[in-house]
């Protein structure tokens, strides 16, 4: 039974797209939701040794209702000189980016919300256009600290999109498609130098291009070392420095939501996505999965994404920042000649293999 | 063009119009920044103007006076008892180490010489304070540079020396414990083997940062080379202290001046590094930490017995004169210099802060650096602003 | 039991020739010589305080002169600069009740080591670094022309010290290349540190006194019974 089938042929349109809305909805704050709870109150805690918010629920685990109540309830206020159209934007385009992104996501064999043949051409795209939030969000602010950070933002950006393409096409060239779910497929019933009971995930075979990915990652999220942008004993806050209240709650949400979107592609590019090995249950195609795998399927990608976030906020919480140039330096002088060298590299092993 | 009506084209006119004037101012001028004084990065209310031309320095002008207390002023109506209550207030994160030279000064006007024991005890809490302050900037060095985590074991492990000073003193922040003549007070019982046990926790608590900032390349890349001060431009600025020594400038106030505090009963060694860059300085304060630790241990060995005050009289009066003297405080030389005419307070007290000097150089450092440097340098010379402001 | 060192202080004496029995500084004289004989004429006083300190006075048209020599001299680590009021406070210790006829006081103006002629004195101090050998240089500002020249080509730590001490003291420094406030607002007028500037918080509530007791809130009794 497919589940595109069941929702197509039962329901009316107006009722599948409202299933396909909130399906949207949680699958982009349930993660942002965790990843705010989990690592940046009570791991960054753990790591500073101390505890953490403890107050709201039972070991704190309300602070962020409690949080996005108080964000919810702030004044509406803007600076004077701020050209109000484009400031009350650009926030809605940055989180607009993280919700296009997570259309392409796959949650089960038959759990995804659309199933592009070029899927990754299209994450990749969607991804970037969060910088003409970033850049806007700086621009329209009215205040020469978040024009630095803006324009800190878009030289940034722009530079690891690139590495981040790179890594990317490596995974491309072994799974011989750009469609996600095929990709998720072709590792789990793939097998490693004969090797089957682990499938194939490319995070072996393609290990530099994951570091890269991440690294680019990292800095596509301008996340700390490459929080340049942000640079919070700087800049203050940056390009966000003048929004507070609802629309600082967009930026909030959309930063955490993007790194556990961020982190899904991640899982489903290189560690499996979804699926466990299809050599376990003694499935071959896509097909003859079971139905309880839509169910535990996005459980799945769930706790897979947990662990790749885990490592952003792990490596955000230890170091220091790079310096602007020191950060393009590293972009364009290492992580470009090393991910087309993976990508050499992997070309030439798929061909000869 | 004759296809157009008269508004277009007015309008098309204006559009070429515009374009040509864009071509032609197409030379950006620079912008103006204002950082501080409300600042997460500024260590309080410093206000420095930078002109900029997209992320490089042109000049920096930093702008005190935020808060500017008047102490000299405040000191010509003042007992002496009560200048020193005002003085803790001066460097706020050790302020044991303000009282020191001032009441070493009215001492020295007065010919009076604290006991053995009194002198003994003051180097403790002078160490103590240094500890206590440089332990913060460790951790803040962090912060500024971007690393969250390091801050937050500073100030876990700048508790401890906190407590103890509390014990000893009564106040954590402002003992004004010393008094002319002596200590208010003799050491708390428990105080020499808490000490011990706190200065081994303090070596760790270097080492970790060591290992988790120091050793970071992305530290080293932030800092080597920063900000970089030769040796005879440090001395003609008056820079005191670790900026001094960072530069190579072999010069210790503890060891090349003889006051009447404990420091010719101890071995210390005193640490210097070539460079004269932000790394250097980090370096050297973080080797100061270590040093001071094991100046105190050495000093808890040997505390002598006797008074803790000498015999002066309730209500003090100082004789006529003048009388200078500087110690090597956490952030450099700080010194008094006392007139008396005679009087229960100084006619004028000139008070030199090590941070007034240690910023004066910035004009002439700040010239061509990144945005994100003019940080990194502040972070590295090491001010409070209540020595810059007095 | 009492340990007290009382240490000989030589006497307010104006010239090092008369070093009492007690205590030589064979080092500080010799430097003192060193140093009057590379200024020669300008050096109008001088003072040494065995194992204490050494003061020179010059006259202000060879102050940036003298700067320069010391330099030369070894004194290449810059100390501070900035002035001495001797005038005597009119307002004392703001202690005075302000219902009371005005206290006199006197208004003699008595400088202090190596002696002065005016009531402003700009001092400075240089050091030798290693050594810590440090030498206070004074110079008479005079009444009238409020100036002297300034160190800031000499010693670059200068400037900023003399714009506070032009701020404070209102003693021009010609040559400066900024000379503007450093602490204090643009348009602020009167030179605080100067003697006859008021502290106002005294001049609004005087100090009471040493002893400043206010009874315990529960002492009602005692209170009614010695009412002050």
């Amino acid at each position: 039974m497919n589940l595109a089938t069941l929702l197509s042929a039962d329901l009316p349109y107006w009722a599948q797209s409202l299933l396909r809305v909130l399906g949207g909805l949680v699958a982009v704050l349930l993660p942002a939701g965790t990843v705010v709870y989990l690592f940046l109150f009570k791991m960054m805690s753990f790591m500073q040794s101390r505890l953490g918010p403890m107050e709201a629920g039972p070991q704190g685990s309300m602070q962020l209702f409690a949080e996005v109540g108080k964000w919810l309830q702030k004044e509406d206020i803007y600076p004077a000189r701020a050209d109000k159209f484009i400031f009350k934007l650009a926030p809605l385009i940055v989180l607009a980016s993280t919700f296009l992104l997570v259309v392409v996501v796959p949650f089960g064999p038959d759990a995804l919300f659309t199933n592009f043949e070029t899927g990754v051409f299209y994450a990749l795209a969607v991804s970037s256009v969060s910088v003409l939030g970033i850049l806007i969000a700086g621009w329209a602010s009215a205040n020469k600290y978040s024009l630095l950070g803006g324009l800190r933002a878009a030289g940034q950006l722009i530079a690891y999109e690139l590495p981040m393409v790179l890594a990317v096409v490596g995974v491309v060239i072994q799974a011989g498609t750009m469609n996600l779910q095929q990709i998720v497929v072709a590792q789990n019933a793939g097998s490693m130098f004969g090797f089957s009971s682990l499938g194939n995930p490319y995070v072996i075979t393609q290990f530099v291009g994951f570091i890269v990915f991440m690294i680019a990652v990292q800095a596509e999220l301008t996340q700390t070392p490459f929080d340049m942008p942000i640079a919070e004993s700087e800049l203050v806050s940056g390009y966000m420095t003048e929004y507070s209240g609802f629309r600082f709650l967009i930026f909030f949400i959309g930063e955490f939501a993007t790194a556990g979107v961020f982190s899904m592609i991640a899982s489903v590019l290189f560690l499996g996505g979804w699926a466990v090995p299809f050599s376990w249950f003694g499935w071959t195609t896509i097909d003859s999965i079971d139905n309880w795998m839509n169910i535990v399927g996005p459980l799945i990608l769930f706790s897979k994404m947990l662990a790749v976030v885990f490592f952003i906020m792990w490596v955000r919480f230890s170091y220091p920042r790079f310096r602007e140039d020191q950060l393009q330096k590293f972009a364009w002088k290492v992580l470009i000649p090393v991910s087309l060298a993976n990508i050499m590299v992997t070309a030439i092993l798929k061909v000869a293999f | 063009m004759s296809l157009l009506g008269d508004r277009q084209q007015l309008a098309y006119i204006a559009a070429q119009a515009a374009d040509a004037r864009v071509n032609v101012e197409l030379e950006t001028e620079g912008m103006t920044l204002n950082i501080g004084p409300q600042h997460p990065a500024t260590h309080g209310t410093l206000r420095i103007i930078a002109r900029l031309d997209g992320e490089q320095v042109l000049w920096a002008d930093p702008s005190c006076g935020y808060m500017h207390r008047g102490y000299e002023k405040l000191t010509e109506v003042r007992s002496y008892p009560q200048v020193t209550a005002l003085v803790n207030r001066i460097d706020w994160l050790g302020s044991f180490a303000n009282e020191v030279p001032f009441i070493l000064a009215a001492e020295k006007l007065m010919g009076v010489e604290a006991p053995s024991r009194a002198q003994h005890i003051r180097t403790i809490l002078f160490e103590l304070s240094r500890i206590a302050n440089v332990t913060l900037f460790l951790g803040d060095l962090g912060v500024q540079l971007g690393a969250v985590t390091p801050v937050f074991f500073a100030f876990r492990d700048r508790e401890y020396v906190l407590n103890l000073i509390e014990g000893a003193t009564g106040g954590r922040f402002h003992p004004n414990f010393d008094r002319i003549g002596g200590l208010k007070d003799d050491l708390p019982a428990g105080f020499i083997d808490e000490t011990r046990i706190v200065m081994k926790k303090l070596r760790g608590f270097c080492d970790q940062i060591e290992d988790l900032l120091f050793g970071n390349e992305i530290f080293q890349s932030r800092t080597r080379g920063i900000g970089v001060i030769p040796k005879d431009v440090a001395l003609q600025y008056g820079l005191s202290g670790a900026n001094l020594r960072a530069s190579g400038v072999d010069w210790d106030l503890r060891r090349d001046q003889k006051l009447p505090l404990a420091y010719d009963k101890v071995d210390f060694k005193v640490i210097t590094h070539p460079d004269g860059d932000s790394f250097a300085r980090c370096w050297v304060r973080l080797q100061e930490v270590r040093e001071s630790t094991r100046i105190v241990d050495q000093l808890l060995d040997t505390i002598p017995a006797g008074p803790i005050m000498a015999k002066v009289p309730k209500i003090i009066k100082v004789p006529e004169g003048e009388a200078w003297v500087s110690t090597e405080n956490p952030l450099g030389e700080m010194g008094y210099y006392v007139v008396s005419q005679g009087d229960m307070g100084p006619f004028r007290v000139k008070i030199r802060s090590a941070s007034f000097n240690n910023i004066s150089i910035t004009p002439w450092l700040l010239k061509g650096v990144y945005v994100p440097d003019i940080i990194t340098i502040l972070a590295s010379l090491y001010f409070i602003l209540g020595d810059i402001d007095r | 039991m009492v340990n007290l060192q009382k240490r000989e202080v030589s006497p307010l004496s104006s010239t090092t020739d008369t070093p009492t029995e007690t205590q030589r500084d064979d080092v500080r004289d010799a430097e003192i010589a060193r140093v009057r004989a590379a200024l020669g004429s300008s050096v109008v006083d001088s003072l040494v305080k065995p194992n204490d300190d050494m003061w020179i006075r010059v006259s202000a048209d060879a102050w940036r002169s003298t700067g320069e020599t010391l330099k030369s001299l070894g004194y290449t680590y810059f100390g501070f600069i900035s002035a001495i009021d001797w005038l005597p406070s009119p307002y004392g210790r703001g202690e005075d009740d302000p219902t009371a006829p005005p206290v006199e006081r006197s208004s003699v103006i008595k400088q202090g080591y190596a002696g002065g002629d005016t009531r402003f004195q700009v001092i400075a101090r240089l050091v030798q670094p290693f050594t810590t050998l440090g030498i206070n240089i004074k110079v008479d500002v005079d009444d009238s022309l409020m100036a002297i020249d300034s160190w800031s080509q000499v010693f670059a730590g200068a400037n900023w010290h003399e714009r506070e001490t032009h701020e404070m003291f209102g003693i021009g420094f010609n040559g400066h290349p900024d000379l503007r406030n450093m602490y204090l607002p643009t348009d602020f007028e009167g030179h605080p540190l100067r003697k006859d500037f008021p502290l106002l918080a005294r001049m609004v509530k005087p100090w009471p006194g040493i002893v400043d007791v206010e009874p315990l809130p529960g002492d009602d009794s005692e209170e009614e019974g010695d009412a002050s």
